[in-house]
């Protein structure tokens, strides 16, 4: 009785329709590009050096999807462990890719602590976890804006000039870790830059994840993501798996922040950890994940898309029409694509 | 009004099938008004299906409808929805209660039926708005309940009723319409104790004097022969027997409710095992499984036999094997060849070698999402490593596609499940096929002791012996003890060695095999709470 699809409706049930409508105005935007008198090898190596500083904190999407925590809404915890990192590393007086290393190091152990009173709170309120993870997310942000003031920071890098306490909005990285991944074997060819070390840093965390859910332990996780009875019938614990998936999710957010730091230049304290979760949520679902199902692929994939009309809509969309476009379309897309996905919970596309 | 002698409803050749797997066939049944008849069978026997064809239910439809004419008051009808067959005359008082909690007697009994009167506000907005006719309400609650002849007190809220008022409460919401001809009670007493039970079958006796003409399905027997003018015993779809209560007795009906008429089948190999040793030993075992609470099983299981637990629905059977693999919340002692297993611990269970398969395939036995070969390897590969490969010193455990992929060609050969191939989504498969992927997953677990729970159930007759036959393999080619909990007694007459019979919450009798029908649905009613 099934209607024999064409091939323009396999490819759309395939690739899924809001993907392939974002590709192909993404896709519009760059054919755009040389005609509205912007330089297309520096829009591609923008989207280049945008996708490898928020692959990471895309990448932290996974571990909790595939346990069944839904998408990560807090993610902001992770990404103040990884301030806290930061922010420490330079007030111990590391400097250079030395200070790069230690604000992993310091940022590890406090995303291990947070994520496991995330983890055990996400496991009380099994099947609300999206919710209360946002909540988690807007309430660690305004704690850590009265602590970023009250906590005892003394370099003077780092602490308002007039009063000598409390830390600055934005913190530069200039001779610290800024741009150290980024410079690593970083291929140069005219305007075209690609960040060879940033990307390489972004592939091995993919590919450990990757790896990670081909063992025996992420099989584990997938199950309990899948159908929790059938794996707790299997002699699985599930809150245990849960709880991993979740701190796993957080450190990758720590680490997803320095890495993005060391892109953009700046530690961003205060509100700034507030706006970095709903976008990294979007580009996973833009990718083709769903609320239960997500692949490495689709983490690349979305980041790309997500992060090329970002960087596209301001150069191209602003000449045409001569207004700031960018933001409106950027909310656009990423809130519609957060609603479109929680409305439909099916299986994700490859 | 219609005569005595014309029937209030007539049922005429009654069929229906599930996508090809038939439940009812050629079904006749006739009422007349103020008749009282006592509708009885086997879990499955198609009662519930009957009277789902009879009072609307969408679900019927959605499935295709069915076959026959239903007659009322020598019309044919067509009932689309509930609310046709409210509309009709028809009332049902379901086995779960559909009250409100909160609201009270009154309230309940007339919800969306109460009488209104017009304010101002309604005046103007329209007659949504109306305010409640608060002294009506009581009037007309207060008839309905006086015309089911149990006292209950119209002003209590739901919520701090036993169960016995809540029951009446439903009663008197359908005794409240005033088109009422017909009233389907299914399992009424159940959740009733003896008096109030009593005072229900009194409250039939008054509602049948009043002209209405009632259905009445129940487990307990006597309660038919006390209150019924006639008994209509079903099974496998067809009524088997259409008498006058008065000309018949507990024994005979329960042979007519189990009793098969193809002879010579049951008959196949019982093995004893008086002299092996004792594998599985429960005692003192409770399980609390909603709706099927175990209260006190003692029960051993022999090494290398087929035990069947059959029993009534609701009684706790199905508790039994949820509570001992941890499932539900259990206490008791379950001792496995010596050593003491730890209840409410799924993983112990499983590493003592059993292995369970659920009743629940889709809930509990499935990873729906995912391809038949990881529901297949899942549970081997996290319990005993199985279908891994080890690098770093046994540090990294990683999945071996190959042997996956092995193991589930191997069990899709020998189980024949139909499927596109090892990677299909289990989600896509029949029932039939959903369910010896299930097994497959018991059985590469290499168990000692497998629990199975409810085998055949949904699913249609060619794959139900394949499934049996399988087990039955599992059990004589690997030695593996089975316990094998099912609502079907034939299909436990056929497979088990020994049959426990489970009644209220409590090990009614152990029987072997062979045991005649009647001496086992004797044992399944002996308890019955």
């Amino acid at each position: 009785m099934q209607k024999e699809k064409s091939w323009f409706g396999k490819l759309v049930e395939n690739y899924g329709l809001p993907r392939m409508i974002i590709t192909l105005f993404l896709l519009l935007l760059l054919v755009l590009c040389p005609f509205v008198g912007a330089d297309l090898p520096t829009q591609i190596s923008n989207i280049i050096a945008r996708f490898s500083w928020n692959g990471i904190l895309v990448l932290a999407m996974v571990p909790m999807v595939h346990s069944g925590c839904g998408l990560n809404f807090g993610l902001p915890l992770g990404i103040i462990s990884g301030l806290l990192g930061a922010t420490l590393s330079i007030e111990f007086g590391f400097t250079g890719p030395l200070s790069f290393l230690a604000a992993i190091a310091i940022a590890t152990p406090f995303a291990l602590i947070f994520g496991t009173g995330y983890g055990w709170l996400l496991n009380r309120i099994k099947g609300g976890e999206m919710m209360i993870a946002t909540y988690v997310g807007f309430s660690s942000v305004s704690l850590m804006c009265m602590m970023w003031l009250i906590l005892p920071y003394h370099s003077p890098n780092m602490v308002w000039g007039l009063s000598g306490k409390g830390l600055r909005t934005t913190i530069t990285l200039e001779g610290y870790y800024n741009q150290v991944l980024a410079n690593f074997l970083k291929i140069k060819i005219g305007n075209f830059v690609i960040p060879t070390g940033s990307l390489l840093f972004f592939a091995l965390l993919a590919l450990c994840i990757w790896a990670f859910l081909h063992t025996k332990t992420g099989t584990a996780m997938t199950a309990v993501g899948s159908n929790p009875v059938f794996a707790r019938a299997a002699g699985i614990n599930v809150d245990r798996i849960r709880l991993l998936s979740v701190i796993m999710s957080t450190w990758l957010a720590a680490i997803g922040i320095l890495v993005y730091e060391q892109g953009f230049g700046f530690i961003q304290l205060y509100m700034a950890p507030f706006y970095m979760a709903l976008p990294a949520v979007s580009a996973i679902l833009i990718g083709g994940a769903t609320v239960n199902k997500a692949t490495i692929l689709n983490v690349i994939i979305g980041t790309i898309l997500f992060q090329g009309i970002v960087t596209m809509t301001p150069t191209v969309m602003n000449n045409i029409i001569h207004t700031d476009m960018s933001e409106v379309i950027r909310i656009i897309a990423s809130n519609g694509m957060i609603l479109y996905a929680l409305t439909r919970k099916t299986e994700g596309s490859k | 009004m219609s005569s005595m002698n014309e029937p209030l409803l007539e049922m005429k050749n009654i069929s229906k099938d599930f996508f090809g797997n038939s439940v009812l066939s050629d079904i006749n049944l006739t009422l007349r008004e103020g008749e009282v008849i006592g509708l009885v069978g086997e879990n499955g026997a198609g009662k519930s299906t009957l009277m789902r064809i009879l009072f609307g239910s969408t679900m019927i439809h959605e499935t295709g409808g069915y076959g026959g004419q239903v007659i009322l008051n020598g019309k044919e009808v067509h009932f689309s929805s509930p609310f046709d067959a409210i509309a009709a005359g028809i009332g049902m008082v379901h086995q779960e209660f559909s009250l409100i909690p909160g609201f009270t007697t009154t309230e309940n009994i007339l919800l969306n039926r109460e009488p209104v009167k017009k304010n101002l506000v309604s005046d103007i907005f329209g007659d949504r708005l109306n305010t409640l006719n608060r002294a009506e309400m009581d009037k007309r609650a207060s008839e309905a309940i006086r015309l089911m002849g149990v006292d209950i007190d119209k002003k209590m809220v739901i919520s701090n009723m036993p169960v016995g008022h809540k029951q009446f409460t439903e009663i008197a919401r359908e005794l409240s319409k005033e088109q009422l001809r017909l009233l389907i009670l299914d399992e009424p007493t159940a959740v009733l104790t003896e008096r109030e039970a009593e005072a229900l079958l009194a409250s039939i006796r008054g509602m049948a004097e009043r002209g209405i003409a009632i259905i009445f399905i129940t487990h307990r027997l006597q309660e038919i022969l006390s209150v019924c003018n006639r008994v209509v015993v079903m099974r496998d779809g067809v009524v088997v027997k259409d008498t006058p209560a008065d000309q018949t007795d507990v024994q005979q009906i329960t042979k007519w409710m189990v009793g098969r008429e193809v002879a010579g089948k049951a008959e196949t190999s019982v093995r004893s095992h008086e002299g092996a040793k004792d594998i599985l030993s429960i005692e003192k075992l409770w399980v609390d499984m909603p709706g099927e609470t175990v209260r006190n099983v003692n029960l051993t299981v022999k090494e290398g036999e087929i035990l069947g637990i059959g029993g009534l629905a609701g009684q706790g059977k199905l508790g039994i094997p949820n509570g001992i693999m941890g499932l539900y919340q259990a206490g008791g002692r379950v001792v496995f060849e010596g050593k003491e297993i730890p209840l409410n611990a799924p993983r112990k269970c499983l590493d003592a070698s059993f292995a369970f398969v659920s009743e629940d395939r889709r809930g509990v036995g499935l990873l729906l999402d995912e391809s038949l070969e990881w529901n297949i390897a899942f549970p081997a590969m996290q319990i005993q490593n199985k279908y891994l490969k080890k690098y770093l010193g046994g540090l990294v455990k990683w999945r071996d596609e190959k042997a996956i992929r092995e193991v589930t060609e191997k069990y899709i050969g020998e189980l024949a499940i139909r499927c596109t191939s090892s990677k299909q989504k289990a989600r896509e498969l029949s029932g039939g096929n959903q369910q010896k992927v299930c097994l497959a997953k018991a059985f590469a677990l290499n168990p000692r002791l497998l629990f199975v729970s409810e085998p055949t159930r949904g699913i249609d007759v060619g794959a139900k012996a394949l499934v049996l036959e399988a087990l039955r393999r599992f059990n004589r080619e690997s030695g593996v003890t089975i316990v094998m909990v099912s609502s079907e007694l034939e299909e436990l007459r056929q497979s088990c060695d020994r049959i426990a019979i489970v009644s209220g919450g409590r090990i009614a009798g152990i029987l072997p095999a062979n045991a005649s029908v009647e001496d086992l649905g004797e044992l399944m009613l002996s308890q019955v709470k």
